[in-house]
């Protein structure tokens, strides 16, 4: 029994806690036991730190957050004359922590006003399946809910987002495929105010981000919400595939650019992916993951914990490695 | 587009070296510590990337490279062929059963495109005359089996299904028996996405394999994805047994290492990629043209082809004509801009084209509203006008520019690029016919 398993129980509060806490033991496998493998029964040496700075690349963490981890490593390493390896793991988790923080990044919504939350991304990260979770997460926490079928261009996509608005119990506002996104956002911002919504959540068609004419579209459904509801835009979610490479910097910076987000959705992290690129984004662009998505299932959305999240992927070996 | 950046930096390592007229060991050792960098960064596997950078190493040392006349040219070429090698060689054609229906089974990670990319190679099989049948195996996905139907409408292409009830071996089964019965001589699965490392859903393709005995297992592979791409290609191998891959949104801004990774890791080739979101934005993948994208010598081939599928012939020649005579006008000018509209976007037509240099090109930006902006004030001139522009003077300018309801600083835009592309046209004739292969060059460029 060691500090894993109580932050098993204190993840097992949280929101479907039990499923975060085997997604990220996928999360950590390759990962962490690559780390682990680095660290045991060696010397701090040149070689060591080589190593490091590749099982960081290959973790998607990317080649300048690499350098610098890395980098920082070898300060402390001279300044606090470390020695062993081991001691070296704990400097390492430390350097991240720093650089994500460790404040549990939530949702900024008020009370009694209408919230829009609007969703952005590249092609088939998922977008429309977050909003349908996220939509029930948020009805499950007593709110009135309703999604906006912004996505009217990719076949099938309206259908999708109603199907998930039915499992969810919430109401859909779209037009048909091939209509305005922009007109189908205006219509469902003056839906949510007569219905009286607490949250609107706005679906977006997958665009990459290279392309000017969609991002200039997606600028226009930004305008609209501006325009149409004043200070009621709170969020506006990059909804980012954890399988992605360093191809998400650019993502966050040019949907940020153009969308202003304010937070990252982090998809598919029930995969093999290791999600280090989360790290350089923090890094980088200070834009942080406020939800996870773990399963293919309506309740697998979660708060992302950032303390949890690192001394999860790390420390568990260590932890299982005392034990055993 | 994509490896543009990969293209960028590896053409910034090799032009410090091409401008040396020796190479110490030095100078390559620094030279592939900095390929290694750019080879990560764009997502490269780490281990594709040591071995890669050591075959390099090898072969540079091993032929005398760094004593020849030109060293830096070498290091290139050698890079360039194990990047061609990296990426599979030749180019691997689709394969077509000798007894139809040929089964084509497309697979992935969820949201990598695979129902897109069963669109449009239906079409890409449709247009090489094939009768293919689309067939829904996703019955996880809330409408799914609806987007399919959509693309299967827009391609006039026949779409199999049975809703979200039936188990998809038995669709399969079921689809092909239909196939068999319509003279569908091609059938492809769209299955769901689903994670390599969910055994259950894997065994659902092993059964599916095993019952309708596909001719092609094609991974569709997002090229945005990282490190763990190696992973996902490794596990749907082993499983199935892949003949080839699809690499999907390389029209994005990824360096795309994914794609270098995939073909090294598993040894299966990439035979497809996705270059765009219209249903005609999918092309057989070459190697060599690729690498040679990469490391910014053009792509020439893909852009004769493009070019002949979409350029009239006969106008082509008629517009090679006035080349050589330079008597290109703004009539030929508007004509050539609407087939290099058809040829696709034009930022990937210039990423064909040999020299083009990236740094040069940043500045301009290629917006398909100034070619509808252009094509109003060329059609608002006289017939006299548009065979001799340099009559248009102060008065007929305004007078052009208020018939197109554009500006007067638009006509003199349009006719200085009217201008800089005749230029570039007597340069492209001098050199098309100054040599090749097999006949003149047949291109006008902007």
């Amino acid at each position: 029994m060691g500090f894993f398993s109580k932050l098993k129980d204190s993840l097992k509060g949280s929101f479907g806690g039990e499923k975060l806490s085997d997604s990220l033991t996928k999360t950590r496998k390759g990962f962490i036991d690559k780390v682990f493998d680095v660290f045991t029964g060696r010397i701090i040496d040149e070689e060591l730190f080589e190593e490091l700075e590749e099982v960081l690349i290959q973790g998607d963490v990317g080649v300048n957050t690499a350098v610098d981890l890395v980098e920082k490593l070898r300060e402390r390493v001279k300044v606090e004359k470390l020695k062993e390896a081991e001691q070296l793991r704990k400097v390492l988790v430390e350097e991240i922590i720093k650089i994500m923080g460790d404040e549990i990044p939530n949702l900024d919504l008020a009370k009694g006003e209408l919230n829009i939350i609007l969703v952005v991304g590249v092609n088939g990260v998922g977008k429309t399946t977050s909003i349908g979770k996220l939509a029930y997460k948020l009805k499950a926490e007593g709110k009135r809910v309703i999604l906006g079928a912004g996505d009217t261009f990719r076949a099938g996509a309206i259908d999708q987002l109603q199907v998930w608005g039915q499992r969810a119990g919430v109401d859909v506002i779209s037009h048909k495929e091939g209509a305005d996104p922009a007109a189908v956002v205006y219509d469902a911002i003056q839906a949510a105010i007569a219905r009286k919504a607490d949250i609107l959540i706005i679906d977006t068609a997958g665009r990459l981000h290279n392309k000017i004419n969609l991002m200039e579209e997606l600028k226009k459904i930004k305008r609209i919400i501006d325009k149409e509801s004043v200070g009621t835009l709170k969020e506006v979610l990059l909804a980012l595939d954890a399988t992605t490479g360093q191809n998400a910097l650019s993502q966050a910076k040019i949907f940020g650019q153009a969308a202003g987000v304010t937070g990252v959705i982090l998809t598919k992290l029930d995969g093999t992916a290791k999600g280090g690129v989360v790290i350089g984004i923090k890094a980088e662009y200070n834009l942080s993951v406020k939800l996870i998505g773990v399963g293919e299932k309506i309740e697998d959305l979660q708060e992302f914990k950032p303390q949890d999240f690192v001394a999860a992927l790390f420390t568990e070996a260590e932890d299982e490695n005392n034990e055993g | 587009m994509a490896f543009e950046s990969l293209g960028e930096k590896l053409q910034g390592i090799f032009k410090k070296l091409k401008g040396q007229g020796k190479i110490s060991d030095k100078d390559l050792k620094a030279a592939l510590r900095e390929v290694r960098v750019a080879l990560l960064e764009a997502d490269v596997n780490y281990k594709v990337v040591k071995d890669f950078v050591n075959t390099i190493n090898e072969r540079a040392l091993g032929q005398d490279v760094l004593e020849s006349l030109t060293p830096g040219q070498q290091v290139i070429k050698i890079v360039n062929d194990e990047l061609t090698q990296l990426m599979g060689g030749a180019q691997s054609k689709l394969e077509i059963s000798p007894k139809p229906p040929t089964v084509i089974m497309m697979i992935g990670l969820q949201g990598s495109g695979k129902t897109t990319s069963t669109g449009k190679l239906g079409r890409f099989l449709k247009k090489q005359g094939r009768s293919p049948l689309l067939v829904a195996c996703d019955i996880y996905r809330p409408a799914a089996i609806k987007q399919l139907q959509v693309l299967g409408e827009q391609l006039e292409i026949p779409v199999f299904s049975m809703g979200d009830k039936t188990s998809p071996v038995d669709i399969a089964k079921a689809a092909l028996n239909h196939a068999t019965y319509h003279g569908n001589d091609l059938v492809l699965l769209d299955t769901a996405g689903r994670l390599h490392i969910d055994e259950a859903l894997m065994a659902e393709l092993s059964a599916i394999k095993n019952e309708v005995k596909p001719t092609e297992i094609l991974l569709v592979v997002d090229a945005m994805t990282g490190q763990d791409a190696v992973n996902v290609a490794e596990k749907f191998n082993e499983l199935l047994n892949l003949t080839g891959v699809v690499l999907t949104k390389l029209d994005g801004d990824t360096r795309g290492g994914a794609a270098l990774s995939v073909k090294a890791v598993t040894g299966k080739p990439i035979k497809f990629v996705g270059m765009g979101e219209k249903l005609d934005a999918l092309e057989p993948f070459h190697p060599e043209r690729m690498a040679s994208r990469i490391l910014g010598m053009g792509d020439v081939l893909t852009l004769i082809e493009k070019a002949q599928e979409n350029f009239d012939s006969k106008q082509a020649q008629e517009l090679q004509q006035k080349l050589l005579k330079a008597e290109f006008t703004l009539e030929d000018f508007l004509t050539q801009m609407q087939q290099m509209k058809n040829m696709g976007p034009l930022d990937q037509v210039m990423d064909m084209i040999p020299g083009m240099n990236k740094a040069k090109l940043k500045g301009l930006e290629f917006d398909e509203k100034e070619f509808v902006r252009f094509q109003a004030v060329i059609q608002s001139m006289t017939k006299d006008e548009r065979r001799n522009p340099h009559k248009i003077n102060g008065s007929r300018r305004k007078r052009i520019a208020l018939g197109s309801g554009t500006k007067v600083q638009d006509v003199n835009r349009l006719l200085k690029q009217f201008e800089q592309a005749q230029k570039m046209m007597k340069q492209l004739s001098g050199m098309a016919s100054g040599k090749g292969k097999k006949g003149k060059l047949k291109l006008p460029f902007m």
